[in-house]
């Protein structure tokens, strides 16, 4: 009994720890933020290894997703008489929750862990320690510009896997099965709002892209020098990186849309 | 006298408080000089170049670089020394997103404001320096052991440092870029007129460039001198380093309960 508790009261520290030294880290790659984006050419070219390269899943993932929300849709719509409104359930679905949350789910595992691995492999063979023999600091120079690339990356990946996946919604729907285009998009551009709907769906995947990119790049930093360690953090990435994105969904969701 | 580049007094260090891994370092480089730090692996050589390079600060004793109390420094001065040091790591540490060209480059770009043309014309120098002029357009996964430590040490001279650091610089090469790689360092230790600390277990390599050993057991200082005085010295510690002898001062198994009674009570039991 003891022992638990002397675990409980270990992993509690431990935890109390970890999330200091994270919180620390987020403020120094604020701090480095600034020489960063001084040169700004680094993130640019991360933004196309994030962002870029992660676009054909999330193209696929979102023309499939939207098509499987028109046949869902339709299938129980057309039970209540309402086919016409599938437009504007297939946009919101996707605009208020899918777009966002799959988005950076998919994220998470294609670029965070790449992230992670990138880091945490830099740090095993020692390049970040070379970079600070060098006087580069290694925040400003691979931490930062790595996290800003997924913060930027992440609204706009989100973005696009609502548009494809709305346009796969129109393919099942409209073109596979038959409902009336017209009120396919005049239901939908009617109902849908930009500012609590789409807005509030792009601030949410700015939310997750700031825990997901602020995990993985703490865990590659964190992470022991060795293959076991590398591989480790990487999971943890994609772990801890779904965990946050599901919770962090319950809360804005809770603030967001009320009944408003 | 020669004036001291780096300085160690009665330095003690350990990662935390219960394993003490440098204990009562003393420890000089004069300037112009090349000085290596000798011992088995894990004995703490490399700890000593950290306390040096300030990535770790010492438990105890002061360390001096340049005149500089290392403790003293903040987060700027200290990266304000490390611009005068340059550092060769054991596999190179090469950027692998990197070309040769821009490795080299890296901290002249990072550290100076020089055109991107001048910027080449001291890149392709210290390339030719190592002998791989021709290799600038070569990624990192591109090169041998040798070739990449090569280029690790164009890297590490690129901003002409006064002091340069080698850990393990001869580890996993072959006899002939071992050679090479011990030739490069004299020489462009004393054409720099730069001073080297060279942290190593290759007793033949090293004893043939160095002006100086420090040999390192259980993290103190156990013997030093020129290497002319430490191949005549009887020290049996010294001699079984020397000559390479597996059995003598220190010895082959790591302290365990008796091997007959060990053996004998796992059969019975």
């Amino acid at each position: 009994m003891i022992t638990a508790v002397a675990r409980l009261g270990a992993w509690v520290l431990h935890s109390i720890g970890r999330l200091g030294f994270a919180s620390r880290f987020f403020v120094a790659i604020l701090r480095y933020s600034g020489p960063s984006f001084a040169r700004f050419w680094l993130t640019v070219r991360e933004i196309y290894f994030e962002g870029v390269l992660s676009l054909v899943i999330i193209c696929v993932s979102s023309l499939f997703v939207g098509m499987v929300l028109g046949l869902q849709g339709y299938d129980t719509l057309v039970r209540y008489g309402s086919s016409d409104a599938l437009g504007v359930v297939v946009a919101l679905s996707l605009v208020r929750e899918l777009g966002p949350v799959m988005a950076a789910l998919l994220f998470a595992s294609r670029a965070g862990s790449a992230i992670t691995a990138e880091i945490g492999l830099m740090k095993a063979t020692e390049q970040l320690a070379a970079m600070e023999m060098m006087a580069v600091e290694p925040i400003a120079r691979v931490v930062a510009p790595r996290f800003w690339a997924g913060v930027i990356s992440m609204p706009l990946l989100a973005t696009i896997f609502s548009a494809v996946g709305i346009f796969g919604g129109y393919l099942v729907g409209v073109v596979v099965i038959g409902v009336d285009p017209g009120a396919f998009w005049s239901q939908m551009q009617a109902s849908v709002d930009f500012r609590n709907d789409v807005l509030n769906g792009i601030l949410k995947s700015f939310v997750f892209g700031v825990a997901v990119t602020w995990i993985a790049v703490l865990e590659g930093y964190e992470a022991p020098p060795t293959a076991e360690g590398v591989s480790g953090a990487t999971t943890r990435t994609v772990v801890t990186s779904a965990l946050a994105i599901l919770g962090l969904d319950v809360i804005l969701t809770a603030l967001m849309f009320r009944g408003a | 006298m020669d004036r001291q580049v780096v300085k160690l007094t009665k330095v003690a260090f350990g990662y935390d408080k219960t394993r003490r891994v440098l204990e009562d370092i003393d420890l000089v480089v004069p300037e112009g000089k090349i000085v290596a730090l000798m011992g088995r692996s894990g004995c703490g050589k490399t700890t000593i170049l950290r306390l040096i390079g300030g990535v770790h600060r010492a438990t105890a004793g002061t360390v001096e670089v340049f005149g500089e109390d290392i403790a003293a420094l903040d987060a700027d001065g200290l990266y304000r020394l490390r611009q005068r040091m340059g550092m060769l790591f054991q596999f190179g540490a090469l950027f692998t997103d990197l070309s040769v060209y821009d490795n080299v480059a890296f901290p002249l770009r990072e550290r100076t404001n020089l055109s991107e043309r001048l910027i080449r014309d001291l890149v392709l120098m210290k390339l030719e320096a190592v002998g791989l002029r021709g290799a600038r357009d070569m990624m990192p996964h591109e090169l041998s052991g040798g070739m990449a430590r090569r280029v690790a040490l164009a890297r590490g001279i690129a901003l002409d440092p006064r002091l340069m650091m080698f850990d393990e610089p001869f580890t996993g090469l072959d006899p002939i870029s071992l050679g090479t790689i011990g030739k490069l360092v004299r020489e462009l230790n004393d054409a720099l007129g730069a001073s080297s600390i060279i942290v190593t277990h290759d007793v033949l390599e090293s004893m043939q460039i160095v002006d100086y050993l420090y040999f390192i057991s259980e993290g103190r200082v156990i013997a030093s001198g020129t290497p002319d005085a430490i191949r005549a010295s009887q020290d049996p510690f010294l001699r079984q380093f020397v000559h390479m002898e597996a059995q003598g001062a220190v010895p082959f198994h790591h302290p365990a309960d008796d091997y007959r009674s060990e053996m004998l009570g796992a059969a019975a039991a």
